[in-house]
């Protein structure tokens, strides 16, 4: 698998991911990443750029286990894929918490995991917000390999 | 004219960076193994070993889920559309530990 782009974030956004993922605590939060993806951009284009402007919060469908399950629905991607087109962007990836976890994907996530997207997960210990990270599922399933988060601190382009 | 199948955004990749194709075909299982014999590495990401559609892959005929109609029987015909819809889970249950050496997030400024 070739190295996974940095995933690129303003402070806001970042903010709002852990935001959702206290709000819903002791619960799962969840959510579409809108952004740009520039792997495929233009000829001379260095180093390919994701870059997340926008999410589109979800509620997590799975009422029988939310403290350590989430579930988006076929219609929820259909609904975050209209948002993204109309912003002129497009679903780049999802968000989700682990309460009182680790901020690292589990088996169960890397068995239901899409290739290409970003899968950005915050850990909520307590309440608190903590380490946010961010994966990808390697080509041939096996295997997820984290993506560096960029940070910025003034706004994003919208 | 044949049957057009949507390809989703995460999967283009494995497709020649296109999001459709048209396949000659009558059942909706005939389709995707038409674009499957297309595009090899396409299979593991829709179908499991065991050869069935993975329960993530969600499947439309011109926005009737597959899974009200006739699952991978669903007759298609020219014209028709295929929607290939990925649903999302996850969840924590820490079952295996991945490694990271680049976890924490960075405030250094972006590489243009």
């Amino acid at each position: 698998m070739a190295t996974p782009p940095t995933l690129k974030i303003s402070a806001e956004i970042a903010q709002q991911i852990r935001q959702h993922g206290a709000q819903t605590y002791p619960h799962e939060c969840c959510g579409a990443l809108l952004g740009r993806d520039d792997a495929d951009g233009d000829v001379g284009v260095q180093f390919p750029m994701r870059e997340i402007v926008a999410l589109f919060p979800l509620t997590n469908r799975r009422e029988d286990s939310p403290h350590n399950r989430f579930s988006v629905t076929a219609e929820d991607v259909r609904d975050a894929e209209k948002a993204a087109r109309e912003k002129k962007l497009e679903v780049v990836g999802w968000y989700h918490s682990h309460p009182d976890h680790p901020a690292r994907p589990s088996q169960y996530d890397r068995e239901h995991a899409w290739p290409w997207y970003s899968y950005v997960i915050v850990s909520v210990a307590n309440g608190e917000p903590l380490e946010m990270t961010s994966w990808r599922l390697s080509d041939d399933r096996s295997e997820y390999a984290c993506e560096e988060i960029a940070i910025r601190d003034r706004a994003a382009r919208s | 004219m044949g049957v057009k199948v949507i390809i989703p955004t995460p999967l283009r990749v494995y497709a020649g960076k296109r999001d459709s194709t048209e396949v000659k075909a009558g059942t909706v299982g005939e389709a995707l193994g038409r674009l499957t014999a297309e595009f090899g590495d396409l299979r593991k990401h829709l179908f499991t070993e065991e050869g069935k559609l993975r329960s993530f892959v969600n499947v439309y005929v011109n926005d009737e889920d597959i899974r009200y109609l006739a699952k991978e029987n669903t007759p298609t015909k020219d014209g028709d559309t295929i929607s290939i819809v990925p649903s999302i889970a996850g969840g924590s249950c820490l079952l295996h530990d991945y490694g990271c050496s680049c976890h924490r997030s960075s405030t250094s400024s972006f590489r243009a």
